[in-house]
């Protein structure tokens, strides 16, 4: 029995921990995640069955690798993950409100929660939504079919579902790591935690980071080697360039992480002295390692952030982008100083004061190309004629919100005050203060703007309008009072407080958390309202935004293989250009066959033979993790044995969908102007402001 | 952008497939990259736990360059073999047997060289140098072991792309399989240069 299920009991289940240990707030809190997953699990399994939906979703999704499909996909596992994450704030803050003296949940449940938060938001849910938007975009604003290795693109979202669907499982089998997301040794260490936790933090990490890093790899070579002809590195779109930097980041940033896994593995399974306390080992070479990483990672997750933040500034404005070079040179310069800056995270860790210095100022020059790009979009934004659609919501709420956060950022990166502040409520004011306006808003307006490229029809604008308000109040409410009570003191991460004078503030808190909870719920009610609504939303003819670059000259939703013929491309915002000189949409003289990438199931073997390979390592289940492994590389050798031609889309076909596509825009008679552009007249045709397009 | 002739030394037997080959080659490179990074942290790791003996053995201990100058000349003859093995493929695609020949030649030596690595990890057993000892001794395991790991990898490799010449032939996807097994094959020799330089011949001087 041993033997088959390694060190699993049933007491490992989390469903029936109400019988285990007494029903109280805590226990049901902890059964009441376990049976949601369960139960969610079970309502999708048999939901898809009664709809007859498996066959559709293995074939058009799970094994396609058009770039397009697996973007959405990312987007979607992002959204899931967030609901637990969005959960467990609410939680999390609901415990703190009643935290004087002792919560409502236990101190190893409360350090569960912080821990579980912390990774699932900034693996599972921020680098899939990062990953999902480079994915949809980059090839269609390069001009390209698809990425350079479809299937490893494929694969890189098997192995950041399989990070996902570890974490998901140890909400209902046995019990996550209590570290935080840094999970920092030696308490993570054999030594003072040998249970099932921290190792699924490991393998769930580690696997997710190889996607990460064959993302990084297959992004950055797709936008070296696959551009449209003429589209020199000054003409990308900055979406683009922003991407090529977390590319950069992504290749570079994880295998300073896989190998602290790696260590923190050797540690606990064969006990090594890497991290340990006695025998040399060393826990500073894991807290270098781990914000060796973590430093770009913040990078990673902004960078393709402020992409969007630029082109909607631009399109939003109708304006060519002011200072684009300028912000091209400061994207750049964010990469490569992310780098420099790792140590700031522990000043306090011991380190000379000079050392501390440099850190200091390399951490301050980071604000100045920051510094750039917001000035860049505030002269975007001057004198151009604005809309203020949703997108342009969250924008203004970034551009107030955003500057505060880099701001508490600057004092932060000072090491005096970073002495007084490190471990309090302040740094976690600070990195919700960057982190939620930062990427969060980002992607949120990413989606309002990319939603009817994708899904061919728009987003309720007034719904969508709402939920972007509640965002800020809930985003200012939850967080701003904790830059307050970290400067009184209160210490972060911890079950409890002493201090009476905290809990007007947590209070507060807690009813911000309760509004970013109904923001969220908003963005499934826009969702809805405008799934009802899409015969009114449609927008066919894929430019609703008068939109500037390569991916608005393609139909909504594009179609497989992107564009009919690879476009030429001349200038900077090419689509624009086009539309001012009145020459978009025109037909081909002639048209080829196209040959695209064969679908294949390899994303979903890698995704459940690495499942099993986690889940049996985090268990000691030794002959289910040969035997994945073993299944996982037999794959791979017979894989490399045969032969996969390409489908051919043939030329009639693509002549048929393009022709009537240009046809329907002809029939259109003019495009809307910007004024009819949030209602229903605007089919996606859009007639360009020719004063301001250039 | 002309890509023409970026990679002759496939000797593609057509215009047109350079493109194809040139996005895989330059992907490797950039997984290369990436790898050079992670035994680059490796290294560092190690260099920051040289002294974190804790009375156990040291670097006297268990350096034994006599062997480790045996592991170096096979593993760079692997590496010279696997040259030839390019070279055949690039001038006599028709005569797979030359190319397999020389990457049987490579394949040998880099088993050697990992029976000899093991025969000295064996011995870091018996005078009680295991990775449980110290931090030292941790770092040194798995620096020597993930290089011996991306070698046994690469075996594994060289397996499967011997079983695709004689399934194949010399194809263009499979010239271009070859060309990135090289660069990794070579990759290793110089992470090797590292570590016998850095960890054993620095170990003892």
């Amino acid at each position: 029995m041993n033997g088959l299920f390694g060190r699993l009991a049933w007491s490992d289940l989390k469903l029936f921990e109400t019988f285990m240990h007494g029903v109280s707030i805590d226990t049901l809190v902890a059964a009441g995640a376990a049976w949601m997953v369960v139960l969610g699990g079970v309502a999708l399994a048999a939901w898809l069955t009664w709809a007859r939906l498996w066959g559709p979703l293995w074939r058009d999704w799970l094994t396609s690798v058009d770039h397009k499909k697996i973007g959405i996909m990312y987007i979607v596992l992002g959204f899931v993950m967030m609901a637990r994450g969005v959960a467990e704030g609410v939680v999390m803050r609901t415990h703190q409100a009643t935290a004087y003296q002792g919560g409502v949940l236990s101190e190893e449940h409360w350090a569960e929660l912080f821990s579980t938060h912390g990774t699932i938001m900034i693996f599972f849910v921020a680098m899939p939504f990062i990953t999902g938007f480079i994915n949809y975009l980059v090839p269609l604003q390069i001009g390209a079919r698809d990425m350079a290795f479809p299937m490893l693109n494929q694969i890189s979202l098997g192995l950041t579902a399989t990070g996902a669907a570890l974490t998901m499982i140890s909400l209902v089998v046995g019990i996550f790591e209590t570290g935080g997301w840094t999970a920092y040794p030696p308490f993570t260490g054999a030594d003072f935690d040998p249970g099932p936790g921290p190792d699924y933090w490991v393998w769930a990490i580690l696997l997710s980071g190889f996607g990460s890093m064959f993302s990084g790899i297959n992004f950055a070579v797709t936008i070296y080697k696959m551009r449209a002809p003429g589209m020199t590195y000054m003409r990308m779109p900055v979406f683009t360039w922003t991407a090529l930097c977390t590319s950069i980041l992504l290749t570079f940033a994880l295998p300073p992480l896989t190998v602290a896994c790696l260590m923190q593995a050797l540690d606990r399974y064969l006990g090594f002295h890497f991290f340990t306390n006695d025998q040399g080992g060393n826990m500073m070479n894991y807290a270098n390692l781990f914000w060796m990483f973590g430093h770009p990672e913040v990078y990673i997750l902004i960078l393709p952030a402020f992409g969007i933040f630029s082109e909607l500034t631009s399109t939003f404005a109708a304006k060519r982008l002011y200072g684009y070079t300028s912000l091209v040179l400061a994207t750049m310069a964010i990469a490569v100083i992310s780098f420099c800056v790792w140590l700031h995270h522990f000043f306090t860790m011991g380190n000379s004061a000079t050392v501390n210095a440099a850190f200091g100022i390399a951490t301050m020059l980071i604000a100045i190309p920051t510094g750039v790009k917001v000035y860049v979009w505030m002269a975007t934004l001057w004198g151009g004629r604005i809309r203020f659609l949703t997108p342009m919501v969250y924008m203004t709420g970034f551009f107030i919100m955003f500057v505060i956060g880099g701001l508490s950022g600057i004092i932060l990166a000072n090491p005096a005050i970073n002495w007084q502040v490190h471990n309090t409520q302040f740094i976690v004011a600070h990195f919700h203060n960057v982190l939620l306006p930062g990427t969060l808003f980002g992607i949120l307006a990413g989606v309002h703007i990319w939603f009817p490229k994708a899904f061919g029809f728009r987003l309720d604008e007034r719904a969508g309008r709402i939920t972007a308000y509640l965002w800020i109040a809930g985003f200012s409410l939850t967080f701003l009072p904790l830059y307050i009570v970290g400067l009184m003191g209160y210490p972060r991460r911890s079950a409890a407080w002493d201090d009476p004078t905290f809990l007007p503030y947590m209070i507060v808190c807690m009813i911000g958390a309760i509004l970013l909870a109904a923001a969220f719920t908003g963005l499934f009610v826009t969702l809805w309202i405008s799934v009802r609504n899409r015969a009114s939303l449609a927008v066919p003819m894929g430019d609703p935004w008068d939109g500037r670059t390569l991916e608005w000259a393609t139909p909504a939703p594009p179609p497989h293989w992107n564009f009919a013929t690879i476009p030429s491309i001349a200038e900077r915002d090419a689509f624009a250009r086009e539309k001012a000189e009145g020459r978009p949409y025109v037909i081909p003289a002639q048209y080829r066959d196209i040959h695209l990438p064969p679908d294949t199931p390899a994303g979903m073997i890698v995704f459940l033979t690495t499942t099993a390979f986690g889940f049996a390592a985090t268990w000691w289940i030794w002959w289910l993790a040969i035997l994945a492994a073993v299944v996982l590389v037999g794959w791979v050798v017979v894989h490399s044995f045969r032969n996969h031609p390409e489908v051919v889309i043939p030329a009639v076909e693509v002549k048929r969908v393009n022709n009537a596509w240009i046809e329907a825009i002809e029939l259109a008679q003019g495009g809307i102007t910007r004024d009819d552009e949030d209602t229903p007249r605007n089919r996606g045709y859009a007639a360009t402001d020719m004063m301001v397009a250039s | 952008m002309s890509e023409e002739n970026v990679h002759p030394g496939m000797n593609l037997g057509y215009h047109g497939g350079e493109h194809e080959a040139e996005v895989k080659v330059f992907g490797f490179w950039a997984f290369l990259m990436s790898d050079l990074v992670t035994f680059g942290i490796v290294f560092a790791v190690f260099g920051t736990m040289v002294t974190a003996t804790a009375g156990g053995p040291g670097p006297e201990e268990v350096t034994n360059l006599h062997s480790v100058a045996i592991q170096t000349a096979l593993l760079l003859g692997s590496s010279f073999g696997f040259s030839w093995a390019s070279l055949s493929m690039k001038y006599h695609p028709g005569q797979r047997w030359r190319t397999l020949g020389w990457l049987a030649v490579a394949a040998t030596s880099a088993l050697c060289f990992l029976i000899v690595e093991l025969i000295d990890f064996h011995h870091w057993t018996t005078i009680g140098a295991v990775p449980q000892r110290s931090g030292y001794l941790s770092a040194l395991w798995a620096l020597v072991g993930l290089h011996g790991l991306h070698v046994a990898g690469g075996l594994l490799w060289m397996a499967a792309m011997t079983g695709q010449i004689l399934v194949f032939g010399l194809t263009d996807d499979i010239k271009s399989r070859v060309t990135r097994m090289g660069l990794y094959w070579h990759f290793l020799d110089v992470v090797w240069v590292g570590i016998f330089s850095m960890v054993f011949l620095a170990g003892v001087a």
